[in-house]
């Protein structure tokens, strides 16, 4: 089973090594692109700026077709400010990103994408905890949880998981204690980890500040 | 190299323009795209955009716009600049559908969209999904008898639907002049839309009000519950299949009343100790794009108790009570895409109903009397049988983004058997086949402006009439958070079984409803003002042979019309509390029945309020909820049948106000602690905390020389259980309901 997988592997891998030499000069577009975009989200500080950069995503993506990462940055660009900015309404900006994570996951379900379902729920959930928590909550925990079956080692889902355990109050089984363990394990692999490019790389800063305050 | 330059610049395409709506106003933030490439833009706060591609030929130009309707166009990029304004239609999308939705359909004409566990906290409540309903407005603290009384409208004009089917017996059985509680435990249900007026003409054969529960999906997990308490001790399974696209589940649970009575004296004397047993089984199935559920519920109870006579006071009226209930519903909701949805339920129920009621002297020796008028009748043997199977069918269809329609039909088959049994024997049989066609159509004029209009014409081979009942509803957002709504609807309904046996020839009774109501919520809080006028006609009257004996007709009327108060802070103001207050006006009176003339019903009081806490300590992992409801005392009459053979009124008086004061105490041991494997909690609850003396109504003796107070079995009522759960984390629930 494990040494047809790794054939199959290997036979993708060498595909796509050919794929890509085809269309490199297509790539090469892509990538600058992206590299582009990247930047701008990287700078964006307004949220109609983050709302530009997630329409430039979600061009590339529309024009592509066939890489889910421009949209993962659609919906990251859209999820970003949402956090800071009380003005957005949560819920219709759900709508946007649900539809962004539906496009990328149909492309590629992976584990990055995880982390932005987890991301939106708790927004959602954020709206009213109290009587919120049923739904969105139970919603962010099961994408936390699905994700890391899928990948015990991602960091980002492990700083996900710790901030969550970060903000539950003491009596329900959160605090800084708890979350302590976590976010030092999403800490270390952010240090090991070496991102593809144009693959998710956020949330090392985050991670390593959210620890600093458990201590 | 100039040249070079020039070129390219020549190259370059300049596409500008504008994304609006209707009236003028700019979109800001939408997606503007040539189609296929990556160039494109941003519309900016007045709405405009602007960019440049270098691409040439035929494309489309395309606008996406959360909120907004795609909308594309083609343009021919050559050399020169393009310019392009764009209007936008507002779409329905997912999260305005709801927003609107919740304007016109019956979720928001009802207050009260409470979950499970708002249910089961509420203090002295006991879980009990009606006593819950008894602390909105508009209902009646009637505990003499069960069901709910909703706005001068008796306990059987509300009814209680479960997936769209109606319940024919909610409630537990009981003996006379004592209330019951509901067959159906909150947990059962995701939702509870408890409407007191203008719903949707998807439900009828309701005058006043519908209770409309909708059973939960599949579970989170599999899971194991079992309670312990001295009152009733139970298990349950749920079981999830591996692929989440399946689940089973089995309870049982026994309830005897025993220890309890033995510990706390009731008034009544118990010689058969109340016991039941309740088991259901369901499974649900998810489909491509729904579900089918099945849920199945037997009850068996018995039980007897006597009480002095009143018409001789010498004796005892020793009644024994048997009953056997088998409830099933099948539904099988799917959305078949292309706008299209329906909803199919299917169900049957039986109800055996075994009383017999003797007559004793002091020393429980049977008595009989066959020559006297008033005693004759006292020994009494009633067997029967109550069955309805019902099919249901709703279609819903998206028109346009504004406009869904829904049409569907139902088909009730009713049937009684029974035989009364005193000095003669008199049989009471009855098959009613019922149908009843529907359609509706939620109308979004506007953002603002909604409107829900629809009919409901149904037929009962009994009564052998048609009627059509029209609905209309029309709600307009007076802001982002706060809706005033107007609705109106005639609703029909049968009269009871007993009075169609008796009287063949009967029609349909009828209520028409005028409502309007202010509606605020915000964040965690409602606030709703409402006011309503109801209007009835034929409604079933007494025509007396004699004492024992009448028969039927529709000469009866009456009104109601009343002002109502509600709010619910949700731990908004009040960290780690909730709360809702509730209070209504009533102005009700009708002559139905024996009522001789048009006067305010013994079952109606004219003001009503509750004032419902719920607070939760996180440090000590416990709550405390407090209730307090309040209605001034309810009017009783002595209806005289005179030498006419006509009622008159030869007392009446005003019962006291009435107070209740509930309490209930909850602690989670296993609260906060992660990796617990066992969930639990202990409950414990107390009605009438503060012992005032609760009377309910007056019962007179045959004439009129004694009457008796028709109070609760004791003063108070108590409960102590442990709930436990393992297989699932129920901390979630204990934090969403108690943070």
């Amino acid at each position: 089973m494990k040494g047809k997988f790794r054939i199959i592997s290997l036979l993708t891998f060498s595909l796509l090594c050919f794929f890509s030499l085809i269309s490199q000069a297509q790539d090469d577009k892509f990538s600058k692109a992206m590299q582009k975009n990247l930047k701008a989200l990287d700078s964006a500080k307004t949220t109609a700026e983050y709302i530009a950069v997630s329409n430039s995503f979600e061009r590339i993506g529309d024009a592509e077709k066939t890489s889910w990462l421009p949209y993962y940055y659609a919906a990251l660009a859209l999820i970003t400010p949402a956090w800071e900015d009380k003005t957005i309404n949560a819920d219709a900006n759900s709508v946007k990103v649900k539809a962004l994570i539906e496009k990328a996951s149909k492309i590629e379900d992976n584990v990055e994408i995880y982390a932005l379902r987890n991301m939106i729920a708790t927004q959602q959930m954020l709206i009213e905890p109290s009587i919120r928590w049923a739904n969105y909550g139970v919603e962010a925990s099961t994408a936390l949880k699905k994700g890391l079956a899928m990948d015990p080692e991602n960091p980002r889902l492990n700083y996900l998981k710790g901030s969550s355990i970060f903000y539950t109050p003491t009596q329900f089984g959160g605090g800084k204690d708890k979350a302590k363990p976590v976010l030092q394990k999403a800490v270390e692999l952010y240090s090991k980890e070496q991102p593809k490019p144009l693959y998710p790389a956020w949330g090392k800063e985050i991670a390593a500040s959210l620890l600093a305050q458990c201590n | 190299m100039l040249l070079f330059i020039s070129i390219v610049t020549n190259g370059q395409v300049k596409i500008s323009g504008s994304v609006k709506k209707f009236d003028g106003k700019p979109i800001a933030g939408a997606n503007i795209s040539l189609k296929d490439t990556y160039d494109g833009a941003t519309s900016d706060s007045l709405g405009f955009f602007l960019f440049t591609t270098t691409e040439k030929g035929k494309f489309l130009l395309s606008i996406s716009a959360s909120g907004y309707l795609y909308s594309e166009d083609s343009i021919f990029i050559s050399s020169s600049s393009i310019v392009k304004h764009f209007i936008l239609q507002e779409e329905l999308n997912e999260i305005t559908i709801t927003a609107r939705k919740f304007d016109a359909d019956d979720k928001s004409k009802s207050v009260t969209l409470l979950n499970s566990l708002d249910i089961a906290t509420v203090g002295g409540a006991g879980a009990d999904i009606s006593s819950v309903m008894k602390t909105m407005p508009g209902t009646q603290q009637v505990g003499e008898r069960e069901g709910l009384f909703v706005r001068g409208g008796t306990g059987t004009e509300t009814k209680q639907f479960i997936d769209g089917t109606l319940v024919n017996n909610p409630y537990f059985a009981t003996a006379p002049d004592i209330g019951a509680r509901g067959r159906f435990s909150p947990f059962l249900f995701k939702g509870t839309v408890f409407s007191t007026g203008g719903y949707s003409a998807q439900y009828g054969q309701a005058l006043s009000s519908a209770l409309i529960l909708e059973s939960i999906d599949l579970p989170e997990k599999s899971h194991i519950d079992a309670s312990v308490s001295p009152l009733v001790w139970g298990g349950a399974i749920q079981q999830l299949a591996k692929n989440e696209k399946s689940s089973w589940g089995v309870s049982y649970n026994y309830v005897n009343l025993g220890l309890y009575f033995y510990l706390v004296k009731q008034k009544p004397h118990y010689f058969r100790i109340p016991t039941g047993h309740n088991t259901d089984f369901n499974f649900r199935i998810k489909t491509k794009k729904g579900i089918v559920k099945f849920y199945s519920a037997l009850g068996i109870g018995n039980g007897g108790l006597s009480r002095p006579d009143i018409d001789s006071l010498l004796f005892k009226d020793a009644l024994n009570i048997h009953n056997l209930n088998w409830y099933s519903n099948l539904s099988w909701r799917e959305n078949l895409g292309n706008g299209w949805k329906f909803n199919l339920g299917l169900s049957y129920s039986t109800n055996r109903d075994h009383m017999h009621q003797e007559l004793q002297d002091s020393n429980m020796v049977p008595q009989a009397f066959p020559e006297s008028y008033f005693l004759m009748n006292k020994n009494f043997n009633l067997t029967s049988r109550q069955d309805l199977s019902q099919f249901k069918l709703v279609l819903d269809k998206r028109l346009s983004s504004n406009v869904i329609f829904r049409i569907g039909g139902e088909y009730w088959y009713n049937i009684q058997r029974s035989i009364y049994t005193a000095t003669y024997e008199y049989p009471g049989n009855l098959n009613d086949h019922f149908t009843a066609l529907f359609a509706e159509a939620d109308i979004h004029v506007s953002n603002r402006l909604t409107a829900q209009a629809g009919g409901r014409s149904e037929y009962s081979s009994i009564i052998d009439q048609v009627n059509i009942a029209p609905r209309l509803s029309v709600s307009y957002k007076t802001s982002a958070n706060s809706v005033l709504c107007a609705s109106y609807g005639i609703f029909y309904q049968k009269p009871e079984n007993q009075q169609l046996i008796a009287s063949p020839q009967l029609g349909y009774t009828k209520a028409t409803h005028y409502i309007a109501y202010f509606q605020q919520n915000l964040k965690g809080r409602v606030l709703r003002a409402e006011v309503f006028y109801k209007q009835y006609n034929n409604l079933v009257k007494t025509i007396p042979k004699d004492l024992y004996f009448s028969s039927y007709n529709n000469a009866g009327d009456g009104y109601a019309n009343g002002v109502e108060f509600f709010c619910r802070d949700n731990k908004v103001s009040v960290k780690n509390m909730d709360y809702w207050v509730s209070y209504s006006y009533l102005d009700t009176k009708r002559e139905f029945l024996n009522y001789p003339t048009k006067i305010q019903p013994n079952f109606a009081a004219t003001h009503n309020a509750s004032v419902v806490t719920k607070k939760f300590f996180p440090k000590y992992k416990g709550g405390i909820n407090l209730t307090y409801t309040y209605s001034t005392g309810r009017p009783y009459y002595y209806f005289h049948l005179n030498e006419q053979r006509n009622f008159e009124i030869k007392d009446q008086g005003r019962a006291k106000d009435f107070h209740n004061v509930g309490l209930s105490l909850s602690y989670i041991p296993s609260m906060g602690k992660q990796d617990a494997k066992t969930f639990w909690v202990i409950f414990a609850s107390i009605s009438n905390l503060l012992g005032s003396n609760q009377v309910y109504n007056y019962n007179y003796s045959y004439n009129g020389s004694v009457k008796q107070a028709v109070t609760p079995t004791a003063r108070r009522f108590f409960f102590i259980g442990v709930f436990l759960s393992w297989g699932v984390d129920r901390t979630q629930d204990a934090i969403n309901n108690n943070l």
